[in-house]
C-alpha cells in the first residue's frame, strides 16, 4: 500500500489485540483535509525519528487541529456520507467487537439443518465477566475473505443458525447481543429455494417470544429485512455513524427515479441517520463514536459500546423474565404513524 | 402470436359477435383465450382455456372467503399520513386514493365462512403495488389482536411489492410490529391461514405471509424474499423456468398447497374446522 494514495492513515498503528483491522484502499472525500494533515504529522514524526530532534512543538498543535477538524467534519457528515462510514472496511466488525469488549468468546457454527453460513457469526461470551450470547453479522476485509463471508449477506442457514444460538441463549438464561452489519439478506439462487423469506419471517416471530433479554446494536449497515431479522429485541440501538434503512439509497434510487446517481437525494429522504431513527422512536439510544468514525478508533467504538450496553443490560436485568415478552410486543406495537378519524 | 388471434376470431360466428357489444368480451393475458367477460366473472378471473389467474382485487378476495352478507369492515378510519415528508409521496397518497377508492393497501374485517366466524384481511394490489407502511402494518396488528381476543381463525390475503419506501424504515418496523402477534396466536392455538397470492415479495413475505400455520399459494404466483430481476442482476445470469413461483415453493417446502381460487374458499372453510382445538387433555391423578 502506497503511502497517501489510500485512506490507510486512520488506522495506521492500530493492532486489535488479536486481530488487525487491515486497511484497504477506501477514499473518502470529506476525509482529505484529515489526510492533508494526517499527512503533515506522519512526516515531522519520521523527521524527528531520523534526525533526533525534538518536535513536540511542532506537532502539538497539529494534532489538536486534526481532532477539531475531525469532530467538525463529522458533526456535519450529510446522510449520503454516513452511509459511506458505514461501509468503511477499516470500520469494526462482528469478530473485532468480540476482541474488544467480550472475552471468553467460543464460535458456535452451523443451522443444524443445510450448512454453517460464515456471513453470521455467532457464539458464548463474555460481557464484563457476564455469560452472553453474542451473534452479528460479518463482512470481509479483502476479496477472499468477503468472498467466505458473503460481504456480509447471509443466506437462509445464517438466520437459522442465528435463532438456534438465541434459543440456546434462552434455555440457559443468558442475555442475547445482536450485532447488525449488512447491506441485506442475500439474493441469490439458493437463498431463495432455501426460503430466506421463511427464515426472516421465523426469525421475526421467534425473537418476539424469546424469553431472555435481547439487545441489538446496528454497527455498521442496517440492511432492511435482512438486518431486522436479528435486531427485533428489548433494545435496539445504533452507532452514531451507522445506518439502518428500508433500502438502500441506490436501490431507492433507481426505483424512484430511475438513477442510481440521485442516491443523495434518497439518502437524505429515506431518513435512516441514527438520530432521524431516533426521533422516529425507532431506536433507543445512539451509541457515541470517537471523533474521526469507529474506523478512527476502533478501541475508541469497543469501549463506547460497552458502557452503552452495560447500562442497557442492568436495565433490563430489573425486568422480571415473564415481562419481558409483553413489553416487546408493546414496545413495536408503538412503531409507525397514521391517523384515525 | 397474430396468428393465434386470427384463429380465434375466426372461430367466433359473425352473427353471434353481432348480437354482443365488444365490451362483454375479455381476453386471457397469458394464452390469448376470448371468451365472454361473464364466463370470466363467473370462473373467478381464471381462464377457462389456461387457468391462467388474473389478478382481482381485495374486495373480491374478500367475497370469496365470507359468507354473503357476513362481512363487516374494521379498521377503515385508519390513514396514512407523511412521517418522513418524503417528497411527492403525499401527492402519490391522494391521487392513489381516488383511482383506487381506498385509505391504503389493505381491507381488513370480521365475518363467517360456511358459518364459522373468521377475520379476513386482503392486500390491494393496485394501491401502490400492495406496499407495506404504517397503515398496512397497523391493520393487520389490529386484526390480529382482535383474533387474539375473540380466539377467532385469522385469514390474511398477501398481494405485495414489500415495503413502502416512502414510509422509511417505520414501514420495515411493520414487520416487527405484527410478529410478536402472531407469534401469540401460536402459542394460543388459534388458526391463522397465509393465502399468498401474485406477487409476494419483499418485507411481506418475510413476515406475516410466511407465518401462517398454514401457508396456500394460488397457482403461478410470483413469490419470494428478493424480486427476480434484482436476483438476476446479483448473480448475472439467467433464472430457471418456474423460479419463485408458488409450484416451486411447494417443491422447496415453504407452502403448504397450491389451491386453484375456485377451492379457496373450501380449503379455508375445511381448515378453520379441522384446526378448531379441542380441550388439553387433564390427566386424572
Ligand atoms: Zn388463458
Amino acid at each position: 500500500m502506497a503511502f497517501g494514495t489510500s485512506w490507510g492513515l486512520n488506522a495506521y498503528g492500530w493492532f486489535g489485540r488479536a486481530r488487525r483491522i487491515v486497511a484497504t484502499a477506501y477514499n473518502l472525500e470529506f476525509e482529505k483535509p484529515l489526510l492533508e494533515l494526517e499527512k503533515q504529522i506522519a512526516h515531522l514524526k519520521r523527521m524527528a525519528r531520523d534526525q533526533q530532534i525534538d518536535v513536540g512543538r511542532e506537532i502539538a498543535p497539529l494534532e489538536s487541529k486534526l481532532t477539531s477538524l475531525r469532530r467538525e467534519i463529522y458533526d456535519g457528515l450529510t446522510p449520503l456520507q454516513r452511509v459511506l462510514v458505514a461501509r468503511h472496511p477499516s470500520r469494526p466488525y462482528t469478530l473485532d467487537y468480540l476482541d474488544l469488549t467480550f472475552t471468553d468468546f467460543i464460535e458456535l457454527r452451523g443451522d443444524r439443518l443445510f450448512r454453517d453460513d460464515p456471513a453470521i457469526v455467532g457464539g458464548w461470551a463474555r460481557f464484563r465477566g457476564r455469560t452472553v450470547m453474542v451473534i452479528g453479522h460479518q463482512k470481509g476485509r479483502d476479496t477472499k475473505e468477503n468472498l467466505k463471508r458473503n460481504f456480509g449477506m447471509p443466506h437462509p442457514e445464517g438466520y437459522r443458525k442465528a435463532l438456534r444460538l438465541m434459543r440456546m441463549a434462552e434455555r440457559f438464561h443468558a442475555p442475547v447481543i445482536t450485532l447488525i452489519d449488512t447491506p441485506g439478506a442475500y439474493p441469490g439462487l439458493g437463498a431463495e429455494e432455501r426460503g430466506q423469506a421463511e427464515a426472516i419471517a421465523r426469525n421475526l416471530e421467534d425473537m418476539a417470544s424469546l424469553k431472555t433479554a435481547t439487545i441489538a446494536v446496528i454497527i455498521g449497515e442496517g440492511g432492511s429485512g435482512g438486518a431486522l431479522a436479528l435486531a427485533l429485541a428489548d433494545r435496539v440501538m445504533m452507532f452514531e455513524n451507522s445506518v439502518y434503512s428500508v433500502i438502500s439509497p441506490e436501490g431507492c434510487a433507481a426505483i424512484l427515479w430511475q438513477d442510481a446517481s440521485q442516491k443523495e437525494r434518497a439518502a437524505e429522504a429515506l431518513k435512516i441517520t441514527a438520530r432521524d431513527l431516533q426521533q422516529l422512536g425507532v431506536i433507543d439510544d445512539i451509541v457515541p463514536e470517537p471523533p474521526g468514525g469507529a474506523h478512527a478508533d476502533p478501541e475508541g467504538a469497543a469501549e463506547a459500546l460497552s458502557e452503552v450496553l452495560a447500562r442497557h443490560l442492568a436495565d433490563l436485568d430489573r425486568v422480571p423474565v415473564d415481562r419481558l415478552v409483553p413489553l416487546r410486543a408493546e414496545k413495536y406495537l408503538k412503531m409507525g404513524q397514521f391517523t384515525e378519524d | 402470436m397474430a396468428w393465434f388471434r386470427k384463429d380465434r376470431k375466426a372461430r367466433t360466428s359473425s352473427r353471434e359477435k353481432l348480437e354482443i357489444p365488444a365490451d362483454a368480451w375479455d381476453k386471457c393475458d397469458e394464452c390469448g383465450h376470448v371468451d365472454l367477460r361473464e364466463k370470466f366473472d363467473r370462473a373467478l378471473q381464471v381462464c377457462p382455456n389456461c387457468g391462467y389467474h388474473k389478478r382481482i382485487n381485495s374486495r373480491k378476495y374478500i367475497e370469496i372467503l365470507t359468507d354473503p352478507d357476513s362481512f363487516e369492515e374494521l379498521f377503515e378510519n385508519i390513514r396514512p399520513v407523511d412521517p418522513l415528508r418524503f417528497e411527492s409521496y403525499a401527492d402519490r397518497l391522494v391521487a392513489t386514493q381516488k383511482l383506487v377508492g381506498m385509505a391504503d393497501a389493505v381491507v381488513t374485517g370480521a365475518g363467517t365462512l360456511t358459518g364459522v366466524p373468521l377475520h379476513v384481511a386482503a392486500m390491494e394490489f393496485a394501491f401502490m403495488g400492495g406496499s407495506m407502511g404504517s397503515v398496512v402494518g397497523e391493520k393487520i396488528a389490529r386484526l390480529t389482536a382482535l383474533s387474539l381476543k375473540k380466539k377467532v381463525a385469522l385469514v390474511i390475503v398477501s398481494a405485495s411489492g414489500g415495503a413502502r419506501m416512502q414510509e422509511g424504515v417505520l414501514s420495515l418496523m411493520q414487520m416487527a410490529k405484527t410478529s410478536p402477534l402472531i407469534s401469540q396466536l401460536r402459542d394460543q392455538g388459534i388458526p391463522y391461514i397465509s393465502i399468498l397470492t401474485n406477487p409476494t415479495t419483499g418485507g411481506v413475505s418475510a413476515s406475516w405471509a410466511m407465518q401462517g400455520d398454514i401457508n396456500l399459494a394460488e397457482p403461478g404466483a410470483l413469490i419470494g424474499f428478493a424480486g427476480p430481476r434484482v436476483i438476476k442482476q446479483t448473480i448475472g445470469q439467467d433464472l430457471p423456468k418456474g423460479f419463485q413461483t408458488s409450484e416451486f415453493l411447494v417443491e422447496h417446502g415453504m407452502v403448504d398447497a397450491v389451491v386453484p381460487r375456485s377451492d379457496l374458499a373450501d380449503t379455508v372453510a375445511r381448515l378453520i374446522r379441522l384446526m378448531q382445538r379441542r380441550p388439553a387433555f387433564e390427566a386424572v391423578d
